[in-house]
């Protein structure tokens, strides 16, 4: 019985922020963006309401979902860290950054550590390469990692 | 009188700790009971200096830098709202030497005026392109753009006033002007500047971009690692709208213009332009079969404007000065100015706006002053992930679409990477291999293909495995992606790839081998 309420809890909201969107032109991109931030990622119970709300197949939906990095099909950790993996930042030592910050961390490329805390993801550019490297925590944008900067994220993560 | 203290809200600030500066810097304002108030601008582009903090004083705008919160109750003990001296002073910002060597005319209110108060961006120039376009005729507009010599600065150079001529000349109810912000190449960031430090330009330049072609709606297609530009543009938007510069009647004109700001899901692919007009439908970011054009069948299959942010936001400047003026910047069939980034290795890392034709050399060693680490400059990548890798013996080169072109390389977006001695340039190539297998759209089999294949033959050259029969076959494999990919991101990997193996040959050979020529 859980089950079927938790169930009808995400049609609800999934339906809300469908409806936010039924006028806009291409509204399966929003819609994707606005399910993943109503749920930390999107359900897949999700995908069947907006396929059935835009009389799309599941099929024409899953593979939208499944084309975008950002998309996750599990609830991400307390918090996300994204590092920047890209050139600019391995020119400043990002790759080293980044296994620190693994290792602080315990956990690896597109995991979540065990404690639930925080769920780690490469990106390709965050558009900071005037400070590489960098990262973003939670959104909050992060430049010229160190070893001090790693030591705060390290430190507020697990707080 | 009320001093105005500015401190930026630019990522590239806040990734330094701008917010917490702004916040005690309020704090300060407040418990010694000054008459002071805090404008939120964008950033002049001298990271080094970031945070940096200016105050509007009678003798003009001063100063200080890079500005920690721990600095900021000495700052008032110095008086600095009066321009005190500091440790951290460093004078009129326009007379820094890196900011009065540019030439701004896309980026002449970037880190000067608050981004969402349209009174001062109209107290800097601002609108004055749009009122001219107001009382053109769209063919007088296109052919501005035309006569300028601006091509997009996305990447691919085609000139910009021949899109929109195609748009113009193509008959249709409905048309569109979509502006490409998925600025998704490494060491590139002048779209974001942009966007956050002046989002009205953007604005006026699609609005002029609509009025030419007559569209009655635009979309910002902006990639989802960028959050805090999201918030500029929409605190703008909400604001021209307010104001009559966007909705039913654009400045009491008889066009009707509209935008909205559509936020990517972190797919690189999506910033070509037809993914993403597919990402804006709704679908899988995948790339189109060209043609038709998307100037002829893009968004929904309507006619549509596509262009960069940069190119978009100098528009205004071309049709408030004329075509003449911006065409007078520049060398051969590089016009105007191009905002160069400056990044990775180097110890002056930034944006510089200049006419085209400084060199590499002039670049990376003059202005960007060289490694940050102080090791010597081993190799130059120029034009983002898909660009080529360039060695000191090419420093020469000035930085032109076609002088690039003949060296093998591409200027694309104007992003600059300087890696020190210590880089493996066989890394290199691989991750450029690695980048495109993550990212490919899945289409064409060259990009989705090879690219994971290239990973597998670069492996296999850092083992030893028969390296010169796999060297013989990386270059097979990038001839195949050039010429059999349908979008840049197959069809340019192979330039990181093929510069790093002709300029770097020394990297591509086996360990026990490479470390007996050392």
């Amino acid at each position: 019985m859980t089950m079927e309420r938790n169930d009808t809890e995400i049609a609800t909201r999934t339906l809300a922020v469908v409806e936010t969107w039924r006028d806009a032109e291409g509204p399966l991109l929003p819609i994707l963006n606005g399910v993943q931030k109503e749920f930390g990622y999107v359900p897949d119970e999700a995908l069947q309401v907006i396929a059935k709300a835009l009389n799309l197949s599941r099929a024409d939906v899953y593979g939208v979902f499944s084309f975008y990095h950002d998309y996750r099909d599990r609830p991400a950790g307390r918090h996300v860290l994204k590092v920047c993996r890209a050139e600019s930042c391995q020119a400043m030592g990002g790759d080293e950054m980044a296994d620190r910050l693994r290792e602080a961390l315990g956990v690896d490329w597109h995991g979540t550590s065990r404690d639930g805390a925080v769920t780690l993801e490469p990106v390709y550019c965050l558009g900071l390469c005037a400070c590489s490297p960098s990262a973003m925590l939670d959104g909050e944008v992060v430049g010229r990692l160190d070893e001090e900067r790693i030591g705060e994220i390290a430190a507020e993560v697990r707080a | 009188m009320t001093v105005t203290i500015y401190v930026p809200r630019d990522s590239g600030a806040l990734a330094l700790g701008a917010e917490k500066v702004a916040a005690r810097i309020a704090g300060e304002i407040k418990t010694r009971g000054l008459d002071a108030k805090i404008v939120r601008n964008g950033s002049r582009g001298l990271y080094w200096l970031e945070p940096m903090v200016e105050v509007e004083t009678p003798a003009g705008r001063t100063a200080y830098g890079p500005v920690a919160a721990k600095d900021v109750p000495s700052l008032f003990d110095a008086d600095f709202l009066s321009g005190g001296r500091h440790g951290l002073s460093l004078g009129d910002p326009e007379k820094i030497p890196y900011l009065a060597r540019q030439t701004r005319l896309t980026f002449a209110r970037v880190g000067v005026i608050d981004p969402v108060a349209l009174a001062d961006y109209k107290a800097h120039g601002g609108l004055a392109g749009l009122e001219k376009a107001l009382k053109m005729t769209p063919a007088d507009i296109v052919r501005q753009v035309t006569d300028s010599g601006l091509r997009g600065r996305g990447g691919a150079g085609f000139p910009t006033g021949v899109k929109w001529k195609t748009v113009l000349g193509t008959p249709g109810e409905v048309k569109y002007v979509v502006c490409n912000a998925d600025e998704g190449d490494s060491g590139t960031f002048s779209d974001r500047m942009v966007m956050e430090g002046d989002p009205f330009v953007l604005i006026e330049g699609m609005t002029i971009a609509a009025i030419a072609v007559g569209a009655r709606k635009g979309y910002i297609y902006l990639r989802s690692e960028y959050p805090h530009a999201e918030k500029v543009l929409n605190e703008a938007l909400a604001v021209a709208r307010k104001a009559g510069v966007l909705g039913g009647s654009v400045l009491g004109s008889k066009h009707a213009f509209d935008i909205e700001v559509r936020m990517g899901a972190g797919a690189y692919v999506c910033g070509e332009e037809t993914a993403l007009l597919d990402s804006l439908e709704g679908k899988r970011g995948q790339v189109r079969a060209k043609p038709p054009l998307p100037a002829q069948k893009g968004l929904f299959g309507k006619p549509t404007v596509m262009n960069n942010v940069i190119s978009l936001a100098s528009v205004p400047i071309v049709l408030d000065k004329g075509a003449a003026y911006y065409k007078d910047f520049g060398l051969g069939r590089s016009r105007g100015t191009i905002p160069i980034q400056i990044a990775g290795n180097v110890k002056y890392p930034g944006l510089f706006e200049a006419a085209f034709g400084l060199t590499l050399g002039e670049i990376v060693d003059g202005i960007g002053g060289g490694t940050k680490s102080g090791r010597p400059v081993r190799a130059v990548q120029v034009g983002g992930p898909l660009g080529a890798y360039f060695p000191r013996e090419l420093f020469d080169t000035p930085f032109d679409y076609e002088a690039f072109a003949a060296k093998d390389g591409l200027i694309g977006h104007a992003g600059v990477v300087v890696f020190d001695d210590t880089v493996d340039m066989l890394k290199q190539a691989r991750f450029a291999m690695e980048f495109c297998a993550i990212e490919s759209c899945g289409k064409c089999t060259p990009c989705r293909v090879g690219a994971v294949r290239g990973v597998e033959v670069a492996d296999r050259i850092a083992g030893g495995v028969e390296p010169e029969k796999q060297v013989a076959l990386l270059e097979d494999l990038c001839n195949t992606m050039k010429f059999g990919s349908l979008c840049a991101l197959g069809g340019f990997t192979p330039y990181p790839v093929m510069s790093a193996l002709r300029h770097f040959p020394e990297d591509f050979r086996p360990h026990p081998l490479r470390e007996a020529a050392e």
